[in-house]
């Protein structure tokens, strides 16, 4: 019949109307900046550096292998080494950056620096409010800036967070039990009558 | 006393549209003046009570002929005359003898007639339904002449806007 | 009862007793006309925002809803914006024409809610040939439409500007043909009598509103579809579709020239819902006699909003009209539905002297039938006029 589709157009968009007042699939807008939408698991934004603890700059997970400012394709990491070394989480003494910079208006989200990194220390944030009015220093991320607990890792990346913990956890363990299987290892006999 | 001001001013309105539609250069101007001279005229017929007449002449001569006469100057090259121009011609001293012969002709011919001697009628009523019933009885012989003559004027325009070449056809295989 | 009804009349005739007996006409035509002035303006406020919302509730989205509760106050902020912008006028557009043309649009609509009934006793103007003087009011727009595309000195408002006429004028007939068979049953060109001869009641207190005969209901279709195109509404808005030609022949206009044409269209499209709710549904009357206690303009209201209600549905639901598209669909659908629906009035005017019980029921399915049938072979016939499946030259 003429015009049948033109009525079944209509009561398509009646029923839009009037669902919008009370369903929540026939309106769908979230209306930012008062209701935000969650963003899944493996969004990512710019990087972050790790640290386990209550303390930033002692409990940071970096080690300045430099390996994420070689591979970085734009080029917006920059480190310098400390001269200073620290123990990490197994209470091996490593290096420490003195300078982690990040230039997040040229970083390109690609996700690289977190692929190469072999010690778990630096991971991809998914914050996007990083708008400034300061032209010049405003997206240029320093070592404070960019360092985030492990608590906030592991909310926003659950399942890597926890595989990450229950590894590290595992070999703390082991150094523990190699360190104590050291300690109480039979000392070597008294030589009678000095080395051979 | 209102009625005479009424009218003074809906004349030299339509006059000065009427006049000016004559001699602006622009002729796109020139047809929306002659709307305007349109427009005076529709008031002067409501102004003496012919409701009918004054309402269609809006919408049949603003509605309708004006923009039938600007789509004609734009479809055709008219508004590419050269505004520059004047818009007397060489020769307008041929033309005043003959204005003026052409005005003593209206003018006498006015003046003579025996309607400037009847009292002007008090209260009168045209209403649409009478015209009806005139167009319907007594001129229902010039009313089928007039269908007669616009039917063949819009079939007319159909077959003039109908000629496109038939043979292009084939030949685009 | 009487005196809600009557309110505004009394208001009117309170504010005029002060005037002195010499300028009472004129003191009361003014009061007339600043209450027009002051109730469609808004109106076109408040229907502006509520356009907006509705559209985004059918879109499944919120409308404007910052500015003031649930967006309310949206259209003082559009005002605002429209009158502080600043007047651009072309540098090779011919100055006067461009200025003369908001006027030229706006001023005839205003005219022509003059001889609208809004209630008992509230029409401005009581003419015998209103409904003439309405077509002759509105016919004299279109020429604005001319003046704005052709003064901007754009080829592009000039090519959207002889479209807005050729849409408008192909439109025109249905509009005016479809009124045609409401005057010949009411027997008078007066808005008045057409309200009145709708205010009868018949069985189950249904009040005889010409919506409700097979011709009424064809001939308010007909009416609505044809005001759609005038007004420039979607689906007809090729004229000013935003993706098609930017804005046709408003893309010079800026400022508060724009806010006049915007304005003007608002203006043109109530001016012919009120047209509508008075010839065919009934005008001030009630839908069933026991609702008369309800005030006259408040019924005219109710049905004024449900017809803007409807247009706005519309336009939510619908996909814009080719241009060729558009002036088949007037020349070779709606005007020869008009003239058969000239026809089937009269049918129905005849058959009135039928005194059968069974009468009414068979008189409604024999004129319906008698519509019915031509729509649905003309609508064949408009479907099959579309160009033939296309032949693709390179793509076998």
């Amino acid at each position: 019949m003429n015009g049948a589709g033109i009525i079944k157009g209509m009561i398509e968009t009646a029923r839009n109307f009037a669902g919008s007042y009370h369903d929540s699939k026939r309106l769908t807008t979230v209306q930012y900046p008062e209701e935000k939408l969650a963003p899944v698991e493996n969004a990512r934004t710019i990087p972050f550096l790790v640290y386990d603890g209550g303390d930033a700059m002692p409990g940071l997970r970096c080690t300045a292998c430099m390996i994420c400012e070689k591979e970085c394709p734009p080029q917006c990491i920059y480190i310098v080494k400390d001269q200073v070394k620290k123990p990490d989480f197994v209470g091996k003494m490593q290096m420490q950056p003195k300078v982690f910079d990040i230039d997040i208006s040229v970083c390109m989200s690609c996700g690289i620096c977190v692929e190469v990194c072999p010690f778990d220390a630096i991971k991809m944030d998914q914050v996007f409010e990083l708008s400034t009015n300061d032209r010049f220093g405003g997206l240029l991320l320093n070592k404070t800036q960019l360092a985030k607990p492990n608590e906030y890792f592991n909310k926003l990346h659950k399942t890597e967070a926890s595989e990450i913990d229950a590894r590290r956890i595992e070999e703390k363990q082991k150094a523990e039990a190699a360190a104590a299987a050291k300690a109480a290892a039979p000392k070597p006999p008294a030589a009678p009558g000095g080395a051979k | 006393m209102l009625n005479e001001i009424a009218f003074l001013l809906l004349a030299s309105l339509t006059l000065a549209g009427a006049v000016a539609a004559m001699m602006l250069r622009n002729l796109v101007h020139c047809a929306l003046c002659a709307a305007g001279a349109f427009a005076g005229l529709a008031a002067l017929y409501l102004q003496l009570n012919a409701e009918f007449a004054g309402f269609a002449q809006l919408l049949v001569y603003v509605g309708a002929v004006a923009i039938l006469i600007v789509f004609t100057i734009l479809l055709t090259r008219g508004a590419e005359i050269q505004p520059g121009g004047t818009t007397a011609s060489p020769s307008w001293w041929m033309g005043v003898p003959v204005g003026a012969l052409v005005a003593a002709c209206l003018v006498g011919s006015i003046m003579s007639s025996p309607s400037l001697l009847r009292l002007p009628s008090q209260n009168v009523q045209a209403p649409v339904k009478s015209i009806g019933e005139q167009l319907m009885t007594q001129y229902i012989m010039p009313l089928e002449a007039i269908g007669l003559l616009l039917t063949a004027a819009l079939l007319g325009a159909v077959v003039i806007a109908m000629r496109e070449p038939p043979k292009s056809e084939p030949a685009a295989r | 009862m009487s005196g809600l009804d009557q309110i505004f009349v009394g208001i009117g005739h309170g504010l005029a007793g002060w005037a002195p007996a010499s300028v009472r006409p004129l003191v009361a035509a003014v009061l007339e006309i600043a209450g027009i002035m002051a109730v469609f303006g808004s109106c076109f406020a408040l229907t502006t925002i509520v356009e907006r919302k509705v559209l985004g509730r059918m879109q499944n989205r919120y409308g404007p809803n910052r500015v003031g509760p649930c967006g309310l106050l949206q259209p003082l902020a559009d005002g605002i914006k429209m009158l502080t912008k600043e007047d651009i006028v072309p540098f090779s557009a011919d100055k006067t024409v461009h200025f003369l043309a908001p006027l030229a649009l706006t001023v005839p609509v205003w005219l022509a809610f003059a001889v609208l009934p809004f209630g008992r006793n509230m029409s401005a103007i009581e003419l015998n040939s209103g409904i003439l003087f309405f077509f002759a009011i509105g016919s004299a727009s279109e020429l604005a439409v001319f003046m704005a595309g052709w003064s901007s000195q754009n080829k592009y408002s000039l090519v959207g500007a002889m479209r807005a006429i050729a849409q408008m004028i192909s439109y025109e007939v249905p509009l005016v043909l479809s009124t045609v068979p409401v005057l010949m049953l009411a027997g008078s060109l007066s808005l008045n009598d057409i309200v009145a001869a709708q205010g009868t009641y018949t069985f189950g207190g249904l009040a005889r509103w010409n919506v409700f005969t097979p011709w009424g209901l064809a001939g308010l279709l007909l009416f609505l579809i044809a005001a759609t195109a005038e007004s420039n509404r979607s689906p007809f808005d090729l004229p000013e579709g935003e993706s098609e030609i930017i804005a046709g022949f408003l893309t010079e206009y800026s400022g508060f020239k724009y806010a006049l044409f915007f304005l003007g269209e608002y203006l043109g499209l109530f001016a012919l819902t009120g047209l509508a709710v008075t010839l065919f549904l009934g005008g001030w009357h009630a839908p069933f006699q026991w609702l008369e206690w309800a005030p006259s303009w408040l019924w005219f209201g109710i049905k004024f909003g449900a017809l803007i209600f409807l247009f706005i549905w519309v336009r939510a639901t619908l996909p814009r009209l080719r241009l060729d598209q558009l002036l088949n669909f007037s020349w070779r659908f709606l005007t020869p539905l008009s003239l058969i629906n000239l026809l089937v009035a009269a049918a129905w005017y005849w058959t009135g002297a039928w005194k059968s019980a069974a009468a009414p029921p068979v008189r409604w399915l024999l004129c319906a039938a008698l519509i019915a049938l031509p729509y649905h072979w003309l609508g064949q016939a408009l479907r099959g006029a579309s160009p033939p499946p296309r032949k693709y030259n390179y793509a076998e």
